[in-house]
């Protein structure tokens, strides 16, 4: 399962790239294994202002349905729109063509949410 | 007994392979403190013969020779034998709900095709595989438009509304915070639009329009559509005779965002009431927050065309307590039924069929106005239906014209005790002439 | 034996894309009646086309009858389904439920015409309430859910005719079937899952902890979904009960009950029957069904609308239950459905009854007894009742999962099990043969399995292929919705 070094992890298999007080939104390699092909992905709505911890979005395979989770409140800033007529993207892509969503946040607040490394996040994966 | 193919040699031997001596062995996991300790009081067992016999003395006391001119929601409906034989084969009638879509294509393509024919008939952009029947089927479209809507509060429902279908929202909304408010109706039977206007807000989730109302009265589609105009207030359409689409314009051409109708209308046997089927349908833009099942179109690894259940990721077995309804079976076999009956009706067919039920009930109505002094309680156009008033005891009249050999119509004091003269009176392609012209005498009769 | 259809090709036009012409199907009645030229209507409400075919009977007899061909049924072979008790659907219902009388009753029709059929009702309510233990029975609901929607209603309007506005929680173990908290969730409660023990049952340790004052009650399935007896029963409802819940039960199991247990004796306060599972009405490809609920007496004063009264040896249809909490359908219930279950219940009576459980917990058992060594059984301490759960734990290392061996099973004839779930174990085979099976089908059913699952994972994959269609993509049929014909794309 590929894990990326320069990106922050969720225990619900989220990452997270923090940019300055942009932070960029997506699952991970090993949520987008579990979850099978990809076939809807429903997007917050640009502009919307959220809460820690608060469900943003929902990614829907054949079986199942999972829940798209964001640590830190903040507002959603874009969404990527390829995602509607592709959402296998999530598939191929996860870590790139992939993203899901780009929310401004505030830089302090990081600290208080609990994010994984890359090492710790391949930890957690592992332990099971 | 002839259903259970082991005979006693056959079970000892099962349960010599499990290795216990006897079948109570099997049980050692129910306390002794609950299991039974007397046979359940419960007749013996019955041969099929004297049960049918039975059968056939309870079913004696409805008086299938009479001419009835019972509607009300549920309809008499000329059905084409043809229906009957082919839904009851075996392949339709015993096969399991199709979630193995290799074996299970002849129930799937029939679903879509019911799927298809719905969408055509009611002008909406999808229509699923079905519900119960239109009373539940109403709720869950609350329900739906309260995901949509989730911080609008307040239901807006036309007095035209089914009574049964308006009770059962009510036990529906129950645990919620929605709120009913009640649109009345005019002197002409139709919904008071102005007032409805009135109460459109930024709180109104949705307006429930009975096309073709309880009263037989057709509501005015074109300018419900206009008072919603501007207001986000969804647009459920309900119909309870769907033959009338068959010349009608449909809901979907009024901008009705859901669609819930009584599809026992198009060919399924009256039955007491059960089972029906409910139809639901609404616009692409809400079809991942609708509930029921859904047939789609897609290919097998050979590429060749292939139906499935699809989107099942809005129902139970997999979002369970986020799912869209709780619903699993639904009236599959209803829905095939309905296709059939469609299928052989066709483009002419129904349309024939709706000229005639609204033929028959014209001729019926000019007479009782030339031939009676019986006056019609409203003024607004009907289909196949309409409410008279009588100058007596209705419940009395129609008891005696029972007496006489004639089901002379639903009693409205049923839904309203008040009205001891309400008689809704309904016409379909089932009755003669000359059972109306009899109808017309026994009212002229009265005054 | 095989009980497929090798070789034959499906290929069936769907009834729009018949040519266009001016058939029909139906001649409707004739009417003596002049029918005027345009119609009586205003004619800006008037329709254009609306698009259906024009088929002549014989060619919709034809189209019909090849989509029935090309279906497994229950009447064409074994569908050991857990959970779903696909058991024979006797023959003479179809008549019962087709006698004119019944099917040509309307439910307005005046008092005194619906009598016969009033009572066969009211004799059914009578003899489920006898069956379960249970003080009455409403027949309103459509469905197995639908009465679960109902009992979870009854529960609600019980605590709030006592004051008791606290209890918001319903306690669902997570073995439960999928309806079971998608109705709590209809009716506002809010789920809350109790993590099974590791035995399979319910964990009375969780319980305790769970239990409490903002709990409105509990939903267990007994026997579970895992086909276990919850032996701790009693200690589960005086429990629940103690704390102020109460139980439903989720009767979808009933086939293992009936004549040995009743759920009323084990504590539960209400619970819902589906007639297309205990009592052989039939499936049709999903419905309809019925979810007949059944309650104690606490519950009695909130039962839908209209109640089925004896008065004086003649039934009637009570309106006016003060604290009814109103009504969950139309009408009555699903009457023709009804009809078959009565008939059922009557035709088996009680020693028949019985027998019918006893020859399903031994048809069970005697599964279990031939694929135990072969496939893992994830709760071996407790004997299963009417069905039995296997994984595909001892095949993992062959790579062959249980789609593989459920998709093999289709090659042979057999419909799978059901399968992936309950999800508290990972490959679930959730085995139910019902009393309506030979222990011929079931040698062959066995022996079959085993050999499936000795083959090469690579062989299973291909499976199935002597099926009119080879394995459907439902990925695509999710990512691109077309639910009519008329968005099928052109070209």
């Amino acid at each position: 399962m590929e894990v990326r070094a320069e990106l922050n992890y969720t225990e619900e298999h989220e990452w997270i790239l923090i940019e300055g007080n942009q932070a960029t939104l997506g699952i991970t390699d090993f949520a987008q294994d579990k979850l099978g092909d990809v076939v809807f992905v429903e997007l917050p709505e640009e502009g919307t202002l959220i809460e820690a911890n608060e469900v943003v979005g929902n990614i829907e395979s054949v079986k199942a349905v999972s829940e798209i989770f964001f640590p830190l409140s903040g507002e959603i800033v874009s969404v990527n729109k390829d995602l509607e007529e592709e959402p296998e993207l999530i598939n191929t892509s996860p870590y790139e063509e992939g993203w899901i969503t780009k929310i401004q946040i505030e830089p302090a607040d990081i600290s208080e949410a609990s994010l994984m490394n890359a090492e710790e996040y391949q930890a957690f994966c592992a332990a099971g | 007994m002839r259903y259970f193919p082991n005979d006693q040699d056959t079970n000892q031997a099962m349960l010599n392979k499990i290795g216990v001596d006897q079948v109570s062995d099997l049980f050692t996991s129910i306390p002794k403190s609950i299991q039974l300790d007397r046979p359940l009081d419960i007749s013996a067992p019955r041969s099929e013969f004297s049960l049918l016999k039975e059968l056939k003395e309870k079913a004696s006391s409805y008086p299938v020779g009479h001419s009835s001119f019972l509607g009300g929601g549920v309809y008499r409906r000329f059905i084409p034998a043809a229906v009957g034989a082919l839904a009851s084969r075996a392949e339709f009638l015993t096969a399991y709900t199709p979630y193995q879509p290799e074996i299970s294509q002849g129930s799937l393509q029939a679903m879509f095709e019911f799927q298809s024919l719905l969408t055509l008939l009611t002008g909406m952009d999808v229509a699923n595989a079905s519900m119960y029947e239109a009373a539940s089927g109403v709720a869950e479209a609350v329900m739906m438009a309260s995901r949509i809507r989730p911080k609008a509060k307040k239901v807006l429902v036309s007095a035209g509304l089914h009574p049964e279908y308006l009770e059962v929202l009510k036990t529906y909304l129950a645990p919620g915070d929605l709120q009913l408010v009640q649109v009345p109706v005019t002197p002409s039977g139709q919904t008071d639009l102005e007032a409805l206007a009135n109460l459109l807000d930024s709180d109104s989730l949705c307006s429930i329009l009975q096309v073709i109302n309880f009263f037989g009265v057709i509501e005015d589609q074109a300018k419900h559509q206009q008072a919603l105009e501007g207001s986000k207030t969804l647009n459920i359409s309900v119909m309870s005779d769907l033959s009338a689409l068959g010349l009608l314009k449909p809901p979907g051409d009024f901008g009705a965002d859901i669609f819930v109708g009584e599809a026992q209308s198009l060919g399924l046997p009256l039955s007491y009431g059960g089972p029906n089927l409910g139809v639901f349908a609404c616009k692409n833009a809400y079809l991942r927050k609708m509930p029921g099942r859904l047939v789609g179109l897609s290919e097998d690894t050979h590429g060749k065309r292939a139906f499935c259940l699809t989107l099942s990721t809005r129902e139970q077995h997999i979002r369970r307590e986020k799912a869209t309804s709780n619903i699993c079976s639904n009236q599959a076999h209803c829905a095939l039924w309905v296709t059939i009956y469609l299928s052989l009706l066709g483009e002419q067919g129904i349309r024939e069929l709706a000229e005639l039920n609204l033929g028959l009930a014209d001729y019926a109505a000019t007479q009782i106005s030339e031939k009676t002094r019986i006056k019609r309680r409203f003024t607004g156009s009907v289909y196949n239906e309409f409410v008279l008033d009588l100058p007596c005891n209705a419940t009395l009249w129609i008891d005696k014209l029972m007496q006489e050999g004639i089901l002379a119509g639903v009693d409205l004091s049923r839904f309203d005790q008040s009205d001891e003269g309400g008689l809704l009176v309904c016409f379909t392609e089932t009755n003669s002439k000359e059972e109306i012209d009899l109808l017309v005498s026994k009212l002229g009769e009265l005054a | 034996m095989t009980a497929s259809k090798p070789g034959l090709g499906f290929e069936e036009s769907l009834i729009f894309e018949y040519p266009d012409s001016k058939n029909r199907g139906v001649e409707l009645p004739e009417t003596e009646i002049d029918l005027p030229e345009s119609p009586l209507l205003d004619p800006s409400w008037v329709r254009g086309k609306i698009g259906l075919p024009n088929l002549s009977e014989p060619e919709v007899v034809r189209h019909f009858t090849r989509l029935s061909q090309w279906n497994f049924s229950l009447d064409g072979g074994f569908y050991p389904l857990g959970s779903c008790t696909m058991k024979y659907n006797p023959k003479f219902h179809e008549t019962a439920a087709a006698i004119e009388g019944f099917a040509s009753a309307h439910p307005y029709a005046p008092p005194g015409c619906n009598q016969g059929i009033k009572q066969l009702l009211y004799e059914l309510e009578q003899d489920l309430a006898e069956i379960s233990g249970m003080d009455a029975v409403s027949l309103q609901p459509a469905a197995g859910s639908h009465g679960e929607m109902l009992g979870l209603m009854l529960i609600r309007a019980y605590h709030q005719d006592r004051g008791d506005v606290k209890r918001t929680k319903i306690l669902i173990p997570d073995s439960a079937h999928g309806t079971n908290p998608s109705s709590a969730a209809i009716c506002n409660f809010e789920p809350v899952t109790l993590v099974s023990g590791g035995n399979g049952l319910i964990d009375l340790g969780a319980l305790d902890k769970a239990m409490d004052d903002t709990v409105a009650g509990i939903m267990i399935t007994n026997p579970n979904t895992c086909g276990l007896f919850e032996t701790q029963i009693v200690e589960v409802c005086d429990l629940v009960h103690q704390r102020g819940g109460l139980v439903y039960l989720d009767g979808a199991n009933m086939n293992a009950l009936v004549g040995i247990t009743r759920p009323g004796d084990m504590g539960a306060d209400v619970l819902h029957f589906n007639t297309h599972k205990t009592f052989s009405t039939p499936h049709g490809g999903g419905g309809p069904g019925a979810g007949p609920v059944g309650v104690k007496s606490i519950l009695v004063p909130y039962l839908p609308t209209p109640i089925l009264r004896d008065q004086g040896g003649k039934i009637i249809l009570d309106h006016s239950p003060e604290k009814s909490i109103g009504k969950v359908r139309s009408f009555y219930g699903n009457v023709g459905v009804l009809i078959r279950a009565w008939a059922y219940i009557k035709t088996l009576g009680a020693s028949g009854l019985k027998e019918m459980t006893c020859s399903a917990v031994t048809n069970a058992n005697y599964l279990l007894a031939l694929l135990q060594d072969e496939f893992d059984v994830p709760f071996p301490e407790q004997r299963p009742m009417h069905e039995v759960l296997l994984t595909d734990k001892k095949q993992q290392d062959a790579h062959i999962t249980t789609m593989d061996l459920a998709k093999g099973l289709i090659e042979n004839g057999f419909h799978p099990p059901t399968i992936y779930f309950p999800l508290v174990v990972s490959g679930a085979m959730l085995i139910e043969p019902t009393e309506t099976e030979s222990k011929q089908t079931l040698d062959h059913f066995a022996d079959t399995l085993i050999k499936l699952s000795k083959l090469e994972a690579s062989t299973l994959q291909q499976f199935p292929s002597a099926v009119p269609v080879g394995r459907v993509d439902e990925v695509l049929a999710a990512r691109k919705p077309i639910l009519s014909a008329a968005s099928i794309p052109k070209g």
